[in-house]
């Protein structure tokens, strides 16, 4: 029996499942990203600090013109004063014009490239990587983190810095107008301020399980749809619902916790400007009335206080944005950091023979290094030859094929191609000498063409042409705009037997110096696998084949098979010689199954 | 746009431009579809229906949303009376009475305006969150209850994201655009009234800025539709590339493709980057125009204010009225840039909800079901007709009888019709002519429930449901005890590698069947089918992807198994077809031969004897 695990993940990298911390160190760290745009955030940071500036200075000119003209009826001084006030307001408008200009242009860039650098990044990682991160986790850090950090730098970062000089700024220019009232002020803000950054701790918890909660609801959703088969053939559909609806509950329940702190947090930051102005209004009518304030003053004042009403009560919003974005930053370094562990080296094969050598060959996975699906493997194929991997479901075949192409990389021992280990050649060198059809064929939504020529993208109409015609998918053609039809999940639907033959023409177009074929055929209709196995033959005739095979037809591509049993090769020759030797590859593939001698009635 | 449009019609040349292929006429985005300006007829009774049951919090929500903004509203008038009824006592006499008086009442209405703040949040999140629990319920049923034909034709993508993105734009909307709306519209008519009541002469001018304010909001309200529409358009683009690319690593990886697939990437980043910045670009002149439109009103007020105010015509208090409403007046007005895009999607959203919702499903349920406790299994074919397109028949006109207890293997090319007879037998379609029966009761006059119990289909697609193997096994019959589960197992010889997996039988399948392989997942699903012990059992392919050993266990397995139960075997490899008891031979929806395998291997020159010969050969 197997041992007890451990539980400690063993796996390197990151943990998809696992949120990382949120610190400013991250955001820091992607501070580089923000050179480019220097100058047009020192704009933007300038026109801001201008906007404080009018928003004070605004206020003002009116305390000048109700003291002035209104009260002391001064009237010329009223024309020049409300052409001032007018220039003041145009200039505002100039500079918020200016700041949101500038602003849209540095920040979309700053999104967008760092959008292109986590895609170069993903695409360098290994599959060791890919295989333990879905390509929904990938996606929400390419979109919703993305935006997340680009609000903060264009609009968090900006006025968690203006917010705070307009509001020492202005609570200085209140203290200065009439300080008893100023100091009404500044302490109606501590308790904002704390407040703010009790709340916003509380719900970011909240939020985070909120989150949480409609990640597991998306899921519950997308398997009620990829399985809907399953559900249906079973009729089960009351009780994934029932499923659905009960995550659906437990969403709403913390979405109303959510609601009922916000909703007391947000009253509460409304209210406390208010009682402020009720303040404001009782001492300062006083003021005016025994003289010690003008009327001027009063209005001045009010305004300015309630222009403070914004940058203080929109703190917890950007307190919140900030941790968005770090805890963003965060997920997205998390990719940076993750080194590409399968580089490239620096050879490369100028003239391929390809001869391929599987020396000692032990491989692992990451998170279970106790349980080896290969130990201590040793294979040969020679340049021109082709070898066939028979072995049980999960004997580690496809693995095997994959090791050579560096999709994984061996955990001992080493992979050769013409005398060379594979992870000294340059990737692109090895990769373009390798080309592998797989069993379950990816198809990109992009044209028909663009889809064959993935290995050789300056393939000529010919070639192609000829590539589709060693795996019999003139199919093609027939499609309503031939090579340029969309295919794929955006696209034109094609059948499993049809998408087997694309990736076939795939690998085929690729020219490579090794061929390898999955279990390509096993979609084929009996007709179709016939005549894709006579041209196939072809093909293998010229390249060093490693064809991995159920069937005994598939088998009779190779010119040897190698059989594979507890993650060693145990047996090779030919298929006859096999056939007559050795019982259990006659179990595995005599009769194709299901003789009556064979199985017992 | 700047951008180069992604489709060439003109045909691109091989490697450039035109990479992502055409498709047809109707080459239309998926996230485009529906979305006009506004809110359409679809979306607009799907809201309705949605509200309907919260009436009377609705009624509430809108008596307190009042509350709320008169109060609200309220404070700069009786700012206006401190200053102008509260000042002149004390100047004259030292009396503070007349003015604590009005500071009591802004403290009152202060407190009113918290309170009914607080209502209204709480209750506006409690309104929209039940309504989005229930568009989910009523979608997620929705679709389970839609004939696997729709979910064909719709690709899960589409349902999951009718799941998720657009309850997030109806989330979005019901958080902050109702809010903002009411609030907004309450500002402007009540800032309005007010305004004109303290003073109609300088009411008049302040409000003379409505037009080019209308103006304003309009060229936005249209511009801001037509670079929606195109963002999206170029997330979606972004989105596909970049999860295609993820998902199919692998290949990109193996074929060197990560250049190429860079440089498709950076262009499509690119057209996303150029709209969004179209979009910002139109509110970084639509939120200054806005505050050019206030800022010189609010300069036109002061002139012409100051000049009344001097004459006498209105009082200090009026003047700083006036300026404290006018701040309020433009905010909103800003603010409707901020949810006009909310409102849009969500009304997109709604849209591509009510389209869903109002699909009826392609099989419906029977309105008096028909009684079939315990069935036998006989399945007849009666003249039925089926074709998935109007005027392509699959099967023209098919007749046929599977006694109870009988196994059936099907056999023919691709296209023959062999997966349409399946899917009619389990009812994932209806036939378009002729009847198909269970027992002599047609299948159309059985609830689901009832049939899904009796006919049970596994096909190549083993979908696997995060969860436990053994959660897996028991799908189809959830009371099972563990030893029944551990029986179905060891029945389809999947007992062997489940107890090997490290937790056994409790092994977390997650990740859409982890590691297990093909032939594994598929062992998983023949073991929940023959735990769920259906009197009809249809195989489509479901031993394709095993090897040679596990299918010969699993036939092993089906001769026990299928002794006392009706069986439709749809193999490709003839060795499958061994266990039958009737091979029928189809071609173009027809069967052109039926008998025993001995007696048709036996027909010279018979298609299943030449099929036979030439699978024989292949095994030399």
């Amino acid at each position: 029996m197997s041992s007890v695990r451990t539980t400690a993940p063993s796996a390197p990298g990151p943990d998809p499942q696992v949120a990382p911390p949120a610190d400013v160190r991250s955001l820091w760290r992607l501070r580089g990203y923000l050179r480019p745009y220097l100058g047009s955030l020192t704009l933007m940071l300038v026109a801001a600090l201008g906007g404080v500036a009018l928003s004070i200075g605004i206020p003002l000119v009116t305390r000048a013109i109700i003291d002035g003209p209104v009260t002391a009826g001064d009237l010329s001084a009223l024309l020049p004063l409300c052409g001032l006030a007018l220039a003041l307001g145009v200039l505002e408008a100039v500079l918020v014009w200016a700041r949101r200009w500038v602003q849209s242009g540095a920040v979309l860039g700053l999104e967008t490239t760092l959008r292109h650098d986590l895609y170069a990044r993903l695409q360098a990682l290994p599959m060791a990587f890919h295989t333990r991160w879905q390509s929904g986790q990938l996606l929400s850090r390419a979109t919703t983190d993305l935006s997340a950090i680009r609000r903060f730098s264009g609009f968090g970062l900006l006025f968690l810095l203006t917010n705070a000089v307009q509001l020492v700024a202005t609570t200085a220019v209140l203290l200065h107008l009439y300080w008893p009232l100023g100091l009404v002020v500044a302490a109606a803000s501590v308790p904002i301020v704390w407040l703010s950054m009790r709340f916003e701790k509380r719900y970011v918890v909240v939020s985070r399980a909120v989150q949480d909660e409609q990640g597991d609801l998306a899921t519950l959703a997308e398997e009620g749809a990829v399985g809907i088969r399953v559900v249906k053939s079973f009729g089960r559909a009351e009780h994934v619902s029932r499923q659905y609806e009960q995550a659906a509950g437990r969403l709403l329940e913390t979405s109303l916790t959510k609601v009922r702190l916000a909703a007391r947090f947000w009253t509460f930051l409304g209210v406390i400007p208010n009682l402020a102005v009720v303040v404001v209004l009782a001492l300062g009518a006083v003021g005016v009335g025994r003289g010690t304030l003008t009327p001027g003053e009063l209005v001045a004042f009010i305004t300015l206080m309630l222009s403070l009403v914004w940058p203080v009560s929109s703190l917890g919003v950007i307190l919140a944005m900030s941790q968005e974005a770090m805890t963003a930053a965060a997920r997205i370094l998390e990719i940076f950091d993750t080194e590409p562990d399968i580089v490239g080296g620096t050879r490369v094969l100028e003239r391929p023979r390809g001869h391929l050598r599987f020396e000692g060959v032990g491989f692992a996975f990451p998170d279970a290094p106790q349980e080896p699906v290969l130990r201590d493997l040793d294979l040969e194929v020679r340049p021109g030859e082709t070898v066939a991997l028979v072995g049980a479901t999960g004997s580690g075949k496809t693995l095997l094929t994959a090791l050579v192409p560096r999709l994984w990389d061996v955990t001992s021992g080493r992979v050769t191609l013409d005398g060379v280990d594979v992870r000294e050649l340059r990737l692109e060198n090895l990769r373009a000498l390798v080309a592998t059809a797989f069993e379950e064929p990816t198809l990109f939504s992009m044209s028909a063409r663009e889809n064959l020529t993935l290995g050789r993208s300056d393939a000529t109409d010919a070639e192609v042409a000829q590539a589709l015609e060693v795996a019999q998918a003139g199919f093609v053609h027939d499609l309503p705009y031939g090579l340029d039809t969309r295919i794929g999940e955006q696209g034109m639907a094609l059948s499993g037997g049809q998408r087997q033959r694309l990736a076939l023409a795939r690998a085929v177009l690729a020219r490579p110096a090794v061929l390898v074929l999955d279990d390509t055929l096993s979609a084929l209709d009996v007709h179709t696998e016939r005549l894709v196995e006579d041209a196939l033959r072809r093909v293998l005739g010229a390249t060093t084949g490693l064809v991995v095979a159920h069937r005994a037809s598939t088998v009779l591509l190779a010119d040897r098979v190698a059989l594979l049993a507890d993650g060693r090769v145990t047996h090779v020759g030919t298929h006859h010689e096999l056939l007559e030797t050795v019982p259990a590859y006659r179990e595995l593939l005599a009769a194709d199954a299901g003789t009556p001698e064979d199985v017992p009635a | 746009m700047s951008a180069p449009a992604p489709t060439d019609p003109t045909g691109p040349a091989p490697g450039h431009g035109g990479w992502r292929g055409r498709l047809g006429p109707a080459d239309g985005e998926d996230d485009a579809e529906g979305l006009t300006a506004g809110t359409t007829v679809g979306s607009r009774r799907l809201l309705a229906r949605l509200l309907r049951p919260f009436r009377r919090a609705l009624a509430v929500l809108v008596a307190v949303v009042l509350v709320e903004n008169v109060a609200r509203l309220a404070i700069p008038y009786l700012v206006k009376e401190g200053i102008d009824a509260g000042i002149p006592p004390i100047r004259e006499r030292d009396d503070l009475a007349p003015l604590l008086g009005i500071v009591a009442v802004v403290l009152l209405a202060t407190l009113l305006q918290a309170v009914a703040r607080h209502r209204f949040l709480v209750l506006q999140g409690q309104v929209g969150q039940r309504v989005l629990f229930e568009v989910r319920r009523r979608v997620f049923r929705h679709f389970q209850a839609l004939s696997p034909a729709f979910h064909d034709e719709y690709t899960s993508g589409r349902v999951v994201s009718r799941q998720t993105s657009d309850v997030d734009a109806i989330y979005e909307m019901l958080e902050s655009g109702f809010d903002g709306l009411v609030t907004a519209a309450l500002t402007l008519l009540g800032t309005a009234g007010i305004l004109l009541y303290l003073d109609v002469e300088l009411g008049l001018v302040a409000l003379a800025c409505g037009p080019a304010l209308a103006l304003l909001t309009n060229w936005f309200r249209k511009a801001s539709a037509r670079s929606y529409r195109v963002t999206r358009e170029k997330v979606a683009l972004v989105i596909v590339h970049f999860v295609e690319s993820m998902g199919g690593i692998r290949a990109v990886q193996a074929f060197r493709r990560e250049p190429r697939n860079e440089e498709i990437f950076d262009d499509v980043n690119d057209q996303y980057r150029a709209a969004n910045l179209v979009a910002f670009r139109l509110v970084s002149l639509f939120m200054p125009g806005i505050r050019l439109v206030g800022n010189v009103t609010i300069a036109v007020v002061l002139l012409y204010g100051g000049y009344l105010a001097h004459e006498g015509q209105v009082t200090v208090g009026v003047l700083a009225a006036f300026l404290l409403y006018l701040r309020q007046f433009f905010e909103p007005m800003m603010e409707i840039s901020q949810f006009y895009n909310t409102f849009q999607s969500a009304s997109a959203a709604l849209e591509k909800l009510a389209g869903v919702l109002d699909q009826r499903p392609g099989v419906p349920e029977p309105e008096r079901p028909a009684a079939l406790d315990r069935a036998r299994g006989q399945v007849r074919f009666e003249h039925v007709a089926f074709g998935y397109v109007p005027g392509r028949p699959v099967l023209p006109d098919l007749d046929l009888d599977v006694p109870a207890g009988q196994t059936v293997a099907l056999v023919g090319t691709t296209g023959a019709g062999k997966t349409t007879l399946a899917k009619l037998a389990t009812r994932f379609y209806d036939p378009t002519g002729g009847r198909v029966l269970l027992d002599g009761v047609d299948l159309r006059d059985l609830a689901s429930e009832t049939l899904r119990s009796h006919v049970v289909m596994v096909t190549q697609e083993n979908y696997l449901f995060s969860g436990t193997v053994a959660d897996n096994i028991r799908f189809g019959r959830p009371e099972a005890t563990t030893e029944e589960v551990v029986e179905a197992a060891r029945a389809v010889g999947a007992h062997k590698f489940v107890s090997a997996l490290p937790e056994g039988y409790d092994t977390d399948v997650a990740n859409r069947g982890g590691r297990l392989s093909a032939g594994q997942r598929q062992l998983v699903a023949f073991a929940r089918a023959f735990l769920a012990d259906p009197a009809v059992l249809i195989l489509d392919e479901a031993t394709s992807s095993l090897d040679v050993p596990s299918e010969r266990l699993v036939q092993q397995a089906l001769r026990t198994v299928l002794a006392d139960r009706t069986a439709v075997i749809i193999a490709h490899r003839l060795s499958t077809v061994e266990v039958a008891d009737r091979v029928l031979v189809m071609e173009h929806g027809r069967v052109v031969e039926d008998g025993s395998p001995a007696e048709l291997v036996g027909r010279s020159g018979g298609r299943y004897a030449g099929l036979h010969r030439a699978w024989a050969d292949s095994l030399a």
